[in-house]
């Protein structure tokens, strides 16, 4: 990752923490659906990023979105979660003949179909984790289960609409 | 050995994954307790500031809805201060200079807030040089909001009723029967009246205040209205669902109260070994 794109990956990655914390936080769609959209610079990092550095990435992130939604810990863990499944996650989901050294896990370099089999079940992962931690002790595993399937797909479509209108195309998707 | 820390290092990803998780966890499980400072949470400076900010620009669209309720508030307080003002003759005797002045209140606006997770917090723009204290109680005029669990230079972060955590001491208005009020986690329209027992003849309508056992909250705040009665026969305490009238969407405008007495009532309920509740 040369210096050029790393600058516009942190200034991708401000807008969209703001975003999160300025916007989707007042949002539930339905009350069940959540937007989790800072999720995406995790899903965004480059595929060729140590495991290290990604689970402190995720763990960093996570608790700075935490402190903004006083879940102390919550989005730690989940993000936490997330940024170790990932890898492997990655190489399950690699395509014929891997992947490229300059590959980036996003919709313009993978394409559609590829981003949804990417995301969804790292989101998915995540959600569960974040619902399952908010309704520990009060019973309600259904509502669990529910506010996390519900917010996975809001979550995907979100960070697919961002994509699709603000990211540079390079190829027809 | 140098096997074994071979072995380390290999899974060196996994340790660290599994020290941060523990350190989250940690910090979930130190959070969750209803009572005590918390370092990463909004109140801190940075938080708060942005979260000022965004308050203030959005809480300019809402003034108009404001100034009425607060009008509103104002005509209804008139009427009632009329109604206490006494008439300067020798009648009115003083009572007992510990009964006097146990109150005090402070007003506040809330400038973040969740309300659709399990344990919602709402965040306040007055913190320790404004005098807000943890344990402090929050109202505003439709009802109980919450209670103050940490506090920083200048916000504070409360726990909101709609948090499975707060218990809040209270009871049935026309028959004085106790109970508590407590959030199942799903409705933040609805709440449950627990520990009420079966013989006691509620009705559906009856209005829920605050008991003022607690020492956070005075008598008589309102609560909620009895919307639902069960039953059921394998159960000592009734199953009473509240509809609380406090409308969470809309909590701009908060009132603090803090209970002079409480550190005195605390000590002594500590030394009685009595659990109380808050």
């Amino acid at each position: 990752m040369n210096i050029r794109s790393l600058i516009s990956f942190l200034a991708f990655a401000i807008l969209i923490i703001l975003a999160q914390i300025l916007l989707l936080k007042n949002l539930a769609l339905f009350g069940v659906a959540f937007g989790f959209l800072y999720v995406m610079v995790i899903l965004d990092l480059p595929i060729s990023i140590k495991p290290i550095p990604l689970l402190l990435i995720g763990f960093g992130l996570g608790l700075f979105i935490d402190v903004f939604y006083d879940t102390t810990g919550m989005h730690a863990a989940s993000a936490t979660l997330l940024g170790f499944i990932r890898p492997h996650w990655l190489k399950l989901v690699s395509p014929t003949g891997g992947y490229d050294d300059n590959n980036k896990p996003n919709l313009r370099e993978m394409g559609l179909s590829w981003y949804i089999t990417y995301a969804l079940p790292l989101v998915l992962a995540y959600t569960l984790v974040f619902f399952l931690v908010d309704t520990w002790g009060t019973g309600n595993l259904l509502e669990a289960f529910n506010k996390g399937f519900f917010s996975t797909i809001f979550t995907v479509a979100l960070a697919i609409l961002v994509q699709l209108l603000f990211f540079k195309r390079r190829r027809g998707i | 050995m140098l096997r074994i820390l071979q072995f380390l290092y290999s899974l060196r990803a996994f340790l660290l994954f599994v020290i941060l998780e523990v350190i989250a966890i940690w910090l979930i499980v130190s959070n969750n307790s209803p009572q005590g400072a918390a370092f990463f949470n909004s109140s801190n400076a940075l938080s708060g500031s942005v979260l000022n900010t965004q308050s203030e620009v959005l809480g300019f669209f809402s003034l108009g809805e404001m100034n009425e309720k607060l009008l509103d508030q104002n005509t209804a307080l008139m009427t009632q201060l009329e109604l206490l003002n006494p008439a300067t003759d020798s009648i009115n005797l003083k009572l007992d200079s510990a009964l006097e002045a146990s109150l005090e209140f402070k007003g506040a606006r809330v400038i973040s807030q969740t309300l659709r997770f399990a344990q919602n917090h709402l965040t306040i723009n007055k913190g320790e040089k404004d005098g807000v204290k943890v344990g402090m109680g929050i109202f505003n005029q439709e009802g109980v909001v919450g209670r103050i669990k940490s506090v920083s230079k200048n916000y504070a972060v409360g726990i909101s009723l709609l948090n499975t955590e707060l218990l809040v001491s209270s009871k049935i208005k026309s028959s004085d029967v106790y109970g508590s009020i407590n959030w199942d986690g799903n409705d933040s329209k609805y709440a449950k009246l627990l520990y009420v027992p079966r013989h006691v003849q509620a009705q559906v309508g009856d209005t829920i205040v605050t008991s003022g056992y607690n020492a956070i909250f005075p008598e008589g705040i309102h609560i909620g209205i009895i919307q639902d009665i069960e039953r059921r026969d394998d159960q000592n305490y009734l199953n009473i669902t509240v509809e609380l009238t406090t409308d969470f969407s809309r909590v701009n405008y908060v009132y603090l109260v803090e209970n002079l007495a409480f550190e005195e009532l605390d000590s002594l309920y500590n030394n009685a070994e009595v659990n109380n509740e808050y």
